[in-house]
C-alpha cells in the first residue's frame, strides 16, 4: 500500500494500482473512453489526463502507476479545458445520429458530451466516410462512429486470442480493420461489441429492437455449454431482443457466439405451443431434416387435460401389464436442477423404477 | 472440476487433453489465454490441431484412442526422472509401488510407436507438467467417450496423484461439462444408481431415508443407463419411455439402432421445446418452456449453483417441465408435495448436505459452489483441500488397449466426432437461429488434404462416409487440422448425422459410447 | 616547365552530380593539348562518401602551385581553358571565378567531431577505422574501466540526446544502469525521418563503426548484452554499410562473446523500419521491434525502466552514440570545452533552403544563428532578404531574421519557441509564406500521426483544415484563436512527442508572423505571393506588347488577345500557375 493524495483526500491504495484505479475505488470520478478495467491500459482518448505534482505535463490516469506521496489533481480549469477540447474533436468527426443509434442511452461518448455540454461544432470539418461492407450475420460495424479507443482490438487479442483486427492506416485515415483489409477471420464472440463504448459495434440482431433503458433486464444463466456464463436478457414485448453480460459477473462479461447471439431460438416460430397426440401410425423413421412433412396429418392438437390423462393412463396400463421396470425416463441436462430433481422423483416415487438417466455421456 | 474457472488464471501449467476448449468451452479458453499471457505454459494433446494449439508450448498430436499410452508414457518419464511429488505420494496415496511397475513398459519409444507423437515432445510435456506444482488438467469427451473412457480418467488421476497437482488453488483436475446443467442433472440424480447428491441406492439406510422423505416405497434395484435403455427397448424389455428435453436419435451412437429401439416402444412421450427428431416417433408430444421462460437453478461445471430467472412467457400453451410432471404425478396418485421451484430446491437441500447451505436468497448475491453445508458456508472453490474424502487415494494400473473398432483394409480411416464453435449438441436450439445457420449451417467432414488428394476430392465436394453401421453423404472440408488417416464430423447436423456412423460400443463401467473412434471408409460421390 | 602544379577536381558524389567528370576530362585534355606537365587528381572520391565540404559550390577545383592553394567554384568545362591559360600558364588566377571569402569561414567556423572521420576512413574497411584509432576506446573501457566510470565520463562531458529532445545522455545511462533487471537493451535509433534531415545517414554511411562503438560502450555502462539498430529501410546504403560493419566487428570479436577477452558480451541486430515517421518516437520504435504496429505507449513507464519487452532499455540517437568513442578517446573535458554552459559539444545540422551553402555542417553549440547563416552558409541565395530560419523540422519553429544573434543551443532555441531537434535548419526568405510553411508541416505530421490519440489524430487534422482554408482565402474571423487554442491543446494532451510538438510550427509562426496570418484572413492576400488561391494575375495593358508569349505559356487557355494588342486574362479560367508571369519579358503580368 502507498499513501497518495487525490484532490486533497489522503488515501491508502495498493502499490501497483494506477491513478485511475485508485480514484475509482475511492469514488473519485475521472472521465475516460478508451479504458476498460479488464483490458490493458491504452492511454489514447486523453480524457483521463490529471495533474501530478512534479510532472511538467498532465499524465493519463489510466497508465500512470501511483507512487508514495503522489499528489494528484483530477480537475482544474486547465484539465477540464483539455477534456472539453478532446470531446469537441471526437464529436467533430462523429455522426450525430443518436436519434437512431442503438447505443443511445448506454453510450459512453454521449454521456460525456452531455456532462460537458458539448454541442457547438467549433472544429467542424471533414468526417470519415465508410461504406459498410461486411457480410457477417452477427456484428454490425459502423466505423464512422468508431473513436479508435482500441478496446475491440485489445479484447480480440488479450481476451479472445484471435487478433482478427488491429489499427490500420495513419493520421485521420486511421481505422480498425483486418490485416490488409481481408475478410474477417472471426469467432464472432462479440467481446468487441461488448467493450465498444459507442455505437460503432453492435449486434445485427438487435437492430431497432429496443435500446437499453427501454427494455426489461433479467439476469440469468446461458442455456448452452456447462460453463454457466452469467447473462442478462433484455426483453421487450415478451421478446428477448438482446443478450449481454455484465463486467462484474464471474465470467467478466465475456461470452461466446452462442451465448451472445444464439438466443433467437426462444422466439422461433417453430416452437411447440400445444400438446400433440399421434393420429397416424408410426412410420418408424424420422424425417432428418427432409422438408414437406405435414405434422397435422401425423399428430392432432389436444388440450393439456386430454394429453396428461392419456399419459397417466398409458403409464398405469404398461406398469400394470409389464411392471414398473418396463418404463424408463430420460431427463435433460438442459432442464433446471429442480426439474431434474422432480423428474427422477417422478420416475422413482410415482412410476416406481430407477430407469432414469440423462445425456451426461453424450 | 476440482478448481473454479477464475483459478485458471493462476495456473503455471495447463494440460488440455481431449478437449477442444476454444470451440466447446470458449469462455474457459478465455481464461486459459489470460493465463498464457501471464506466462502459463499450455500443453495440448489431441488428434486434431484444435485452436488452443496456437497458445501451446507443446502440442501432442496423437492418434485417436491412444490416451492411456500417452498418459502412462508421461508418468513413466516423471517417475524415471524423479519429478514426482514424493511427499504427496507417501501421505495422500496408496498402491504406488505396484502401479509404478505398470508404467515401466511405457518407454518414450514405445509410446511414440502407439501414439504417433515424437518422443521428444512427450518428454517435454512430461517435464513441464511434472516439474510444476501448480498445474491443472482439463479434459472433456475426448477422454471419456471411449470404450476405455474410465481407464483414461484413471490414467489422468494417476498423473495428478504422482505430482500432487490437486487440492490447492489453481491446481487440480478439471473435466469440462458440455451442457448447461449436466452437472445439475447428475447432482439431482437423473441417474439409475443414485439418489440426489450421489447417494447410492444400494447403500444401507439411504433408500429408507428417501422413502421416508418422499412418503412412499421406492424400487430397490438400480436401473438402466440411457444406452442400455435403448438396447432394452429394442429387445422389448422396455415398453414405454418418457423423454424430457433430449434428442437421442441425433446424440446417441449408431442412429439406426436408436430409431429401431424407439420405434419398438408401445408408448413414447417426448416433452420438448421443438418438434425434435425424437419427437417425430412419439405418441404424445408436450410443449415445454425453455430456460428463459422459467425460474430455477443450474449447476455449472465448477459445481456452482446459479439462479435461472424467467425473462419471457412461454409461447402458446407451453408449460414449464416441472408443472407438467407434477400434474402427471398427481394423476398417478402421487402428490409430490411442493409446487414452486424454490420449494423443490429446499427439499433437495434437506436431503443432500452438500447443498444444504444454498438458498434462492443467497443465490441472488451470486452463484455458490457446492459443497456448501450451512447457511454461513461460503461454498467450495476447489476440492480436496483437506485431502481425499475416502482417505488415501489409490493408484490404479491402467493397461493400454486399442479402441473397439480399429481400421482395416475395408475401413481404413478413423472417424472422430465432436462439436464446432457455432452449433450446439443436436442443434435443436442453434439450428433455429438464423445468424448461426447462415454462418455454420452446413454439415462437413474435415479431411486431410493429402488423403483428399488420394481420393480425388476437393474442398466443397460431396463424399460418402460409411461404417459398418451406416453411411452419410457430406461435404468435404480439406484441412490440416486432422492428420492423415483421420476424419472429423461435427455431431450437430441431422441431415448428415455423424451418429449414423458411430460405434455404440460402451465403456464397461460407466456405459459411455465410443463416439471418438470408429473405422470408416470414404469415397467420392460423383 | 616542370613545377609541381596539382589540379584537384571534386569528384565526391556532389561533385560528380555537378558535372565533375566533364571538368576533370576538360582539364586533362587542355593540359595535354598544351603539353603542360601538371597532375590532375580526383578529390573527395576515395570512399564513395560525402566529403561534407562545400559541395553546394561544386564543381570545386583546387589548384596547388608552389605550395599555395587556390580554389575555384562552380566550375564548368567551358571555364577550364581560361583557367589553364590565365592561371596555370599565366600565373594569374581568374579572379571572378574564385571562391569568395565565406569559403574559408565555412570550414573555420565548423568543429568536426562526429563527422571528423567521415570521408577520412573507409566505411567498408574496419582496418581503416582501427588505423584511425577506432575500437581503442572500447578496448580501454572494457579492460580498465568500470561502468560507473563510463557513466561519469559521459555525464561530465555534458552531451545530450542529439535526436531532438536533448535529454542528458549520462543521466539516461545512469537511470538504466540503476533500473532493476537482469536483461537490458541498447537501441540505436536510426529512424531518421524529419524532412530534409540526413545527419544520421551521413554518419552511418561515412563511419558506421563509430556507432557500433558507441553502442558497445553504452551497453557496457548500463549492463546490456543485446542491442538493436532500428534503421529506416529507405537508407539502403546505410543499411548495407552497417551490416558489413557489424559483420566485420564480429569477425574481429569486437562483438559477440568475451569481447577483448573480458566477461562482457554484446550482440547487435538490425531492424528495418517500414517508413512510419512515428517509429522514430522511442516507445513506438520499441513496439515496432516487438512486432507490434508502431504506436507509441504512454510514459511513464519510461524505457529506461520498462522498455523493450518490458526490460530496461536505453535508446540513443545515431549522432549521440557516434560521439561516445570520441569523448572516451579525448576525455570529457575536451568535449565539454565546446558549447555553452548547458549545451556541450557540437551538433550536426542539415542546412538547406534559400541559402548558398547547403549541406551538412557540424558546429559547436552556442554558435549564433547569424554565424551559421552568413559565415558558414554564405548568406541568402540571390539578392533576397532573410525572413526566418526554421529549425527542428516538423517539431520545431521559426526564428525571425531579427534574431540572428540567438545562440544555437537547446535552451536558447526553446526560449525562442523552436527546438534544436534532430538538426534540420531551413532558411527562408521573403518569398516564403509563413502560413503555408505551417500548413506544410502540419500536413506532414497529420499524415504521419499513428491515430492512437485523439488530439493528434483529429486535432492536427483540424489544424490542417483551418490552415488550408486560410491559405485558400476562406479564413474566418476567430481562426487564429481557434488555431491557438487547438495548438495548445494538442501540445499538452497528445500522447507522444509527435503530437506534443506538431503544433510548434503553427505556434511559432503565429508568435512572430501573426500579421501575415491576419492579412491572409482579412485581406485575402498572401504577402509572399505563395498561396495560389489568393493570387490574382492580370495584364497591365500599358506594358503589354501583345507578343503572345503568355498565351502560349498558359496551360488553361485563360489568356486571349490579338497580336500586338494587349492581352487579357480570364480570371474564371486562370489556375494561378504563374506561367504567364514567368513568360512575360516585359513585366506586364501583374501578380497580387
Amino acid at each position: 500500500m502507498v499513501r497518495i493524495n487525490i484532490d486533497g483526500k489522503e488515501l491508502q491504495v495498493p502499490a501497483q494500482s494506477t491513478i485511475l484505479e485508485a480514484a475509482k475505488n475511492n469514488d473519485i470520478f475521472i472521465p475516460t473512453l478508451c479504458h476498460h478495467p479488464k483490458l490493458t491500459p491504452f492511454g489514447g482518448c486523453r480524457l483521463c489526463l490529471v495533474e501530478v505534482k512534479g510532472f511538467l505535463k498532465p499524465v493519463t490516469a489510466c497508465t500512470t502507476t501511483v507512487g508514495e506521496g503522489m499528489e494528484v489533481v483530477t480537475s482544474s480549469p486547465e484539465i477540464e479545458e483539455l477534456r472539453r477540447l478532446v470531446l469537441e474533436l471526437i464529436l467533430s468527426d462523429h455522426p450525430n445520429d443518436c436519434m437512431v443509434c442503438e447505443k443511445t442511452g448506454s453510450c459512453a461518448l454521449q454521456e460525456l458530451a452531455y456532462m460537458y455540454g458539448v454541442r457547438e461544432a467549433e472544429y467542424a470539418g471533414e468526417r470519415r466516410n465508410y461504406e459498410t461492407r461486411d457480410g457477417n450475420p452477427f456484428i454490425e460495424r459502423d466505423l464512422e462512429k468508431c473513436i479508435l479507443c482500441g478496446r475491440c482490438v485489445k479484447a480480440c487479442d488479450e481476451i479472445q486470442g484471435v487478433e482478427a483486427i488491429d489499427f490500420g492506416y495513419r493520421g485521420f485515415r486511421a481505422k480498425i480493420c483486418t490485416s490488409y483489409e481481408e475478410d474477417l477471420d472471426c469467432e464472432f464472440c462479440g467481446q468487441c461489441v461488448a467493450v465498444c463504448p459507442t455505437g460503432a459495434l453492435t449486434g445485427k440482431l438487435w437492430k431497432l429492437k429496443g435500446r437499453p433503458g427501454t427494455t426489461k433486464e433479467i439476469d440469468t444463466v446461458c442455456p448452452y455449454c456447462g460453463i454457466g456464463c452469467n447473462i442478462t436478457a433484455h426483453v421487450k414485448k415478451n421478446e428477448i431482443v438482446r443478450i449481454t453480460s455484465a463486467e462484474d459477473t464471474w465470467n467478466e462479461g465475456w461470452l461466446c457466439v452462442k451465448g451472445r447471439f444464439g438466443y433467437q431460438f426462444v422466439s422461433s416460430p417453430d416452437r411447440l405451443v400445444r400438446p400433440l397426440i399421434r393420429t397416424a401410425p408410426k412410420s418408424g423413421m424420422p424425417s432428418l431434416g427432409r422438408k414437406g412433412i405435414k405434422w397435422g396429418e401425423v399428430f392432432r392438437e389436444a388440450s393439456w387435460e386430454e394429453a396428461l390423462d392419456l399419459i397417466a393412463s398409458r403409464i398405469r396400463e404398461i406398469k400394470e401389464t409389464h411392471g414398473a421396470d418396463a418404463l424408463a425416463g430420460l431427463s435433460s441436462a438442459r432442464c433446471t436442477n429442480e426439474e431434474n430433481y422432480v423428474f427422477q422423483k417422478f420416475m422413482r416415487a410415482a412410476v416406481g423404477t430407477n430407469n432414469v438417466d440423462h445425456c451426461a455421456r453424450l | 472440476m476440482t478448481n473454479s474457472i477464475p483459478e485458471i488464471e493462476g495456473m503455471e501449467v495447463i494440460f488440455i487433453i481431449g478437449s477442444n476448449t476454444k470451440e466447446s468451452h470458449p469462455v474457459v479458453a478465455n481464461r486459459m489465454i489470460k493465463a498464457h499471457r501471464r506466462g502459463a505454459k499450455i500443453i495440448v494433446a489431441d488428434p486434431r490441431r484444435v485452436p488452443m494449439v496456437k497458445f501451446s508450448e507443446v502440442f501432442l498430436k496423437m492418434r485417436p484412442g491412444t490416451d492411456i499410452a500417452l498418459l502412462n508414457g508421461m508418468a513413466h518419464i516423471i517417475v524415471k526422472e524423479g519429478l514426482l511429488n514424493g511427499e504427496f505420494v507417501r501421505e495422500k496415496t496408496e498402491g504406488f509401488d505396484q502401479w509404478k511397475k505398470s508404467v515401466e513398459e511405457f518407454t518414450p519409444e514405445r509410446v511414440e510407436g502407439i501414439t504417433g507423437v515424437p518422443k521428444e515432445d512427450i518428454v517435454r510435456a512430461a517435464r513441464l507438467y511434472g516439474l510444476s506444482r501448480k498445474a491443472g488438467i482439463f479434459y472433456t469427451m475426448g477422454i471419456t467417450q471411449h470404450t476405455c473412457g474410465t481407464d483414461n480418467v484413471r490414467a489422468i488421476a494417476n498423473l495428478v496423484m504422482l505430482t500432487g497437482n490437486i487440492g490447492r488453488e489453481s491446481t487440480g483436475v478439471n473435466p469440462l461439462r458440455g451442457q448447461n446443467n449436466v452437472q445439475g442433472s447428475s447432482d439431482a440424480a437423473c441417474m439409475p444408481n443414485v439418489y440426489p447428491g450421489y447417494q447410492k441406492i444400494d447403500m444401507p439406510g439411504i433408500r429408507e431415508k428417501f422413502e421416508e422423505a418422499w412418503g412412499t416405497a421406492l424400487p430397490p434395484k438400480p436401473g438402466l443407463t440411457a444406452t442400455e435403455m435403448m438396447d432394452a427397448a429394442a429387445e422389448g424389455r422396455i415398453r414405454a419411455m418418457y423423454i424430457m428435453g433430449e434428442n437421442p436419435i441425433i446424440t446417441d451412437p449408431n442412429m439406426h439402432h436408436t430409431i429401431k429401439a424407439l420405434g419398438s416402444l408401445d408408448f413414447l412421450v417426448v416433452q420438448d421445446i421443438f418438434m425434435i427428431d425424437t419427437a417425430e416417433l412419439a405418441d404424445v408430444v408436450l410443449p415445454a418452456a425453455c430456460s428463459f421462460e422459467k425460474d430455477g437453478t443450474f449447476a455449472n461445471t465448477e459445481r456452482k449453483v446459479q439462479r435461472v430467472r424467467k425473462a419471457v412467457e412461454p409461447p402458446g400453451e407451453a408449460r414449464d417441465d416441472m408443472s407438467i410432471l407434477l400434474e402427471i404425478s398427481k394423476r398417478l396418485g402421487y402428490d409430490m408435495g411442493h409446487d414452486t421451484p424454490e420449494k423443490v430446491f429446499q427439499e433437495y437441500g434437506r436431503l443432500w448436505p452438500a447443498m444444504a447451505g444454498i438458498t434462492y436468497r443467497r443465490l441472488d448475491g451470486g452463484g455458490i459452489q457446492w459443497p456448501c453445508p450451512s447457511g454461513t458456508h461460503p461454498g467450495t472453490r476447489f476440492l480436496y483441500k483437506e485431502g481425499f474424502p475416502k482417505g488415501k487415494a489409490p493408484f490404479s494400473s491402467v493397461a493400454y488397449c486399442p479402441p473397439a473398432e480399429v481400421t482395416d483394409e475395408e475401413y481404413p480411416f478413423v472417424l472422430t466426432t465432436g462439436r464446432n464453435l457455432f452449433q450446439y449438441h443436436s442443434g435443436s436450439m442453434t439450428r433455429t437461429v438464423k445468424s448461426i445457420e447462415k454462418h455454420a449451417g452446413e454439415p462437413y467432414v474435415e479431411i486431410n488434404p493429402l488423403d483428399a488428394g488420394r481420393l480425388g476430392v476437393r474442398t466443397g465436394e460431396m463424399i460418402k462416409v460409411a461404417s459398418r453401421r451406416g453411411e452419410i453423404e457430406i461435404r468435404a472440408r480439406l484441412t490440416k487440422r486432422v492428420s492423415e488417416g483421420t476424419v472429423f464430423i461435427p455431431m450437430h447436423y441431422r441431415e448428415a448425422a455423424a451418429n449414423v456412423i458411430t460405434n455404440d460400443a460402451l465403456d464397461p463401467v460407466v456405459k459411455i459410447p465410443e463416439f471418438k473412434v470408429c473405422a470408416v471408409k470414404i469415397e467420392a460421390v460423383r | 616547365m616542370k613545377d609541381n602544379t596539382v589540379v584537384r577536381v571534386c569528384m565526391g558524389p556532389a561533385g560528380i552530380a555537378a558535372g565533375g567528370k566533364a571538368v576533370l576530362e576538360a582539364f586533362r585534355e587542355t593540359l595535354a593539348d598544351r603539353n603542360i606537365d601538371a597532375e590532375v587528381k580526383e578529390h573527395c572520391s576515395s570512399h564513395q562518401v560525402g566529403c561534407l565540404g562545400l559541395c553546394a559550390r561544386d564543381v570545386l577545383v583546387e589548384i596547388g602551385r608552389n605550395g599555395s592553394k587556390t580554389s575555384y567554384q562552380y566550375v564548368k568545362p567551358d571555364m577550364v581553358g581560361r583557367i589553364v591559360a590565365e592561371h596555370i600558364v599565366g600565373g594569374t588566377p581568374v579572379k571572378e571565378w574564385l571562391v569568395d571569402e565565406t569559403f574559408d569561414t565555412f570550414y573555420r567556423k565548423q568543429v568536426k567531431i562526429v563527422l571528423a572521420d567521415c570521408g577520412r576512413v573507409d566505411p567498408e574497411d574496419i582496418d581503416s577505422y582501427i588505423a584511425a584509432g577506432g575500437y581503442e576506446p572500447t578496448r580501454e573501457v572494457l579492460m580498465t574501466w568500470i561502468p560507473d566510470d563510463v557513466i561519469e565520463e559521459i555525464r561530465m562531458s555534458g552531451i545530450r540526446g542529439r535526436g531532438g529532445a536533448g535529454f542528458p545522455t549520462g543521466l539516461k545511462w545512469e537511470l538504466a544502469r540503476r533500473s532493476k533487471g537482469d536483461v537490458k537493451y541498447v537501441i540505436c535509433n536510426a529512424d531518421e525521418g524529419d524532412p530534409g534531415a540526413f545527419m544520421d545517414r551521413a554518419v552511418i554511411e561515412g563511419n558506421p563503426h563509430s556507432v557500433i562503438e558507441g553502442m558497445l560502450i553504452g551497453a557496457f555502462a548500463i549492463g546490456a548484452n543485446k542491442g538493436y539498430v532500428y534503421i529506416r529501410a529507405e537508407y539502403p546504403l546505410a543499411v548495407e554499410r552497417l551490416k558489413l560493419a557489424i559483420k566485420q566487428a564480429y569477425e574481429r570479436r569486437f562483438l559477440g562473446r568475451a569481447i577483448f577477452n573480458t566477461q562482457f558480451s554484446f550482440d547487435i541486430e538490425i531492424r528495418l523500419g517500414a517508413g512510419a515517421f512515428v517509429c522514430g518516437e522511442e516507445t513506438a520504435l520499441i513496439a515496432s521491434i516487438e512486432g507490434e504496429r508502431g504506436m507509441p505507449r504512454s510514459k511513464p513507464p519510461f524505457p529506461v525502466n520498462r522498455g523493450l519487452w518490458q526490460r530496461p532499455t536505453v535508446i540513443n540517437n545515431v549522432e549521440t552514440l557516434a560521439n561516445v568513442p570520441y569523448i572516451i578517446r579525448k576525455g570529457w573535458a575536451w568535449y565539454a570545452s565546446y558549447g555553452t554552459e548547458k549545451s556541450k559539444g557540437t551538433k550536426v545540422f542539415a542546412l538547406t533552403g534559400k541559402i548558398r551553402n547547403q549541406g551538412l555542417i557540424e558546429v559547436p553549440m552556442g554558435i549564433t544563428l547569424g554565424e551559421i547563416i552568413h559565415e558558414i552558409g554564405g548568406g541568402i541565395e540571390g539578392n533576397r532578404a532573410l525572413k526566418a530560419v526554421q529549425t527542428g523540422g516538423p517539431s520545431g519553429g521559426c526564428i525571425p531574421a531579427g534574431m540572428l544573434d540567438l545562440n544555437v543551443d537547446y535552451e536558447s532555441l526553446a526560449k525562442a519557441g523552436s527546438i534544436v531537434g534532430s538538426g534540420g535548419m531551413i532558411v527562408l526568405d521573403e518569398d516564403n509564406c509563413m502560413v503555408n510553411m505551417a500548413k506544410y508541416f502540419i500536413q506532414f505530421t497529420q499524415a504521419e500521426s499513428c491515430g492512437k490519440c485523439v488530439p493528434c489524430r483529429v486535432g492536427t487534422k483540424r489544424l490542417l483544415e483551418i490552415l488550408t482554408r486560410i491559405t485558400e482565402g476562406q479564413g474566418k474571423e476567430g481562426d487564429i484563436e481557434r488555431l491557438e487554442r487547438l495548438s495548445r491543446g494538442v501540445k499538452t494532451a497528445s500522447l507522444c512527442g509527435l503530437g506534443q510538438t506538431a503544433p510548434n510550427p503553427v505556434l511559432s509562426n503565429l508568435r512572430y508572423f501573426r500579421e501575415e496570418f491576419e492579412t491572409h484572413i482579412r485581406d485575402k492576400k498572401c504577402p509572399a505571393k505563395v498561396c495560389k488561391k489568393l493570387l490574382r494575375y492580370s495584364i497591365l495593358e500599358e506594358y503589354c506588347k501583345g507578343c503572345g508569349a503568355c498565351m502560349k505559356a498558359c496551360p488553361a487557355d485563360a489568356i486571349s488577345g490579338d497580336k500586338k494588342k494587349p492581352h487579357r486574362i480570364n480570371p474564371d479560367r486562370c489556375i494561378r500557375c504563374g506561367a504567364c508571369f514567368e513568360a512575360c519579358k516585359f513585366k506586364s503580368v501583374a501578380r497580387d
